[in-house]
């Protein structure tokens, strides 16, 4: 399983955790994994056509990725990140 | 009599609620603080029913669901969202969700929204899953009608107004875009601007293109519209096509620019606008600092300048086309929020005027719920 940091405009998805696990071999699985666990939290992710939406930013590891289709391995951790937005 | 006045701000949800008499009214909230809250409707069909648009700075857009008048609510299933776009076509995805609106009492569950970037959805199980019109989204004529002219808050599908007497009778508008008509349930349109000046275009006569702020229909006389449009006030008596300007009789240093357009809950004739300053640059505020609701009496043949009550100078209020309704009462009473985070209301059908509350987050929508 791999680790998923959980920003705070997210928790209301995730019972209030700042962590959950979820499973993978890419980020789109993952994201996929993630949605059936907690329902509804990938469209407030990623949009319909499958783009990540302008104020998220998705990082593996320390690595910020753009595309769904980066791999993933079992250890690695994903940082999901609600960028800044303004006032 | 308002039983709720639910207030969507750019950062919660709020509400008011009157003692019998509409003297002394509460303030509750925020719910959902920092969420942006464009439309709060009621289900007038099922009244404990609510629905919410909402997103957040971060998030993407959703829509929020109450079956308890608003005390707990409900994230859609699957909220509004265009198809995947095929092979070669530009990718369509809601920034926001702006505009709701309850069916048809012949379609207890149905629900539409509209979006920004201008889109039509429809949802058939009280807004727990949505799914795109196909017959507006993919109209042939869609890439002209909502050709991407942006509004400073973006291109916005708004007013979706279903005839009370016939399901399929639907109209909805565009800011930018125009008012556009369907007779058979959203399968096919056309567009419904013929008067309507578009003094921004080169040719200020086009079938579309026009910028609505708001368009309503009368629910006790459906074939009674007004619109407030960013080129003047407009009504049109069903089934003529062409808009007469009721803007022409305000007076010349007023104008008849603004955002909202409220019908009386009864009378097809009585209607109020909040005019706004449209020269030069567009400040969208109130005429001189001198905020007033006009009101007509005759579909718009001529108005009455109502403002006591209201601050006299200084006071430079937006109101935004969500932002301003009546409700029910024998008397009826009128509300406007304002993009200062004001409440202000009437309950002698805009005579006088009383602030409600202060200090709110900027107001995108007032909605009153019985």
């Amino acid at each position: 399983m791999i680790t998923v940091r959980v920003p705070s405009p997210l928790r209301s998805y995730t019972a209030g955790a700042a962590q959950v696990s979820a499973s993978g071999r890419t980020v789109a699985e993952l994201l996929g994994d993630l949605d059936r666990s907690h329902p509804g939290m990938r469209f407030r992710m990623i949009d319909e056509q499958e783009r990540i939406r302008p104020h998220i930013r998705i990082f593996i590891n320390q690595r910020e990725v753009r595309a769904l289709n980066e791999g993933l391995s079992a250890t690695d951790e994903v940082h999901l990140i609600c960028a800044l937005s303004g006032g | 009599m308002a039983t709720t006045l639910w207030i969507g701000t750019r950062k919660g949800l709020f509400s008011l609620r009157p003692d019998a008499r509409r003297r002394t009214w509460r303030l509750s909230g925020p719910q959902m603080l920092g969420h942006i809250i464009h439309h709060v409707v009621q289900d007038p069909r099922e009244p404990r029913r609510l629905a919410l648009a909402a997103k957040t700075g971060h998030l993407g857009p959703t829509v929020y669901l109450s079956i308890d008048r608003g005390r707990h609510w409900q994230e859609a299933k699957s909220p509004p969202a265009f198809r995947k776009a095929g092979e070669g076509e530009p990718p369509r995805a809601v920034e926001r969700v702006f505009w709701l609106t309850p069916g048809n009492p012949s379609e207890p569950g149905a629900w539409y929204a509209g979006s920004s970037p201008a889109g039509l959805f429809r949802s058939e199980d009280h807004g727990l899953h949505w799914q795109p019109v196909a017959g507006f989204n993919d109209h042939p004529m869609f890439p002209k009608w909502a050709a991407g002219l942006r509004t400073p808050d973006g291109e916005l599908l708004h007013s979706v107004r279903v005839d009370p007497r016939n399901a399929r009778h639907l109209y909805l508008a565009i800011s930018i875009g125009g008012v556009f008509e369907s007779t058979d349930g959203g399968a096919d349109w056309a567009p419904l601007n013929e008067g309507v000046a578009a003094d921004f275009l080169p040719d200020p006569k086009v079938a579309y293109g026009h910028d609505p702020h708001c368009v309503i229909l009368h629910p006790g006389q459906p074939d009674r519209l007004y619109q407030q449009n960013h080129c003047g006030s407009y009504r049109l008596d069903r089934p003529a096509r062409r808009w007469v300007r009721i803007g022409e009789r305000m007076p010349k240093h007023i104008g008849d620019i603004g955002f909202p357009i409220v019908a009386h809950p009864r009378d097809p004739d009585t209607v109020w606008v909040f005019p706004m300053d449209g020269s030069k640059v567009w400040p969208r505020t109130s005429i001189d600092g001198k905020p007033a609701v006009y009101r007509s009496r005759t579909g718009g043949r001529s108005w009455q300048r109502l403002a006591a009550g209201l601050p006299r100078a200084q006071a430079w209020f937006t109101v935004l086309r969500q932002a301003m309704c009546a409700d029910e009462a024998p008397r009826v009473g009128l509300y406007f929020g304002t993009t200062q985070g004001e409440v202000w209301a009437s309950i002698d059908e805009g005579e006088s005027w009383r602030c409600l509350a202060r200090h709110l987050p900027e107001i995108y929508s007032l909605t009153y719920a019985s």
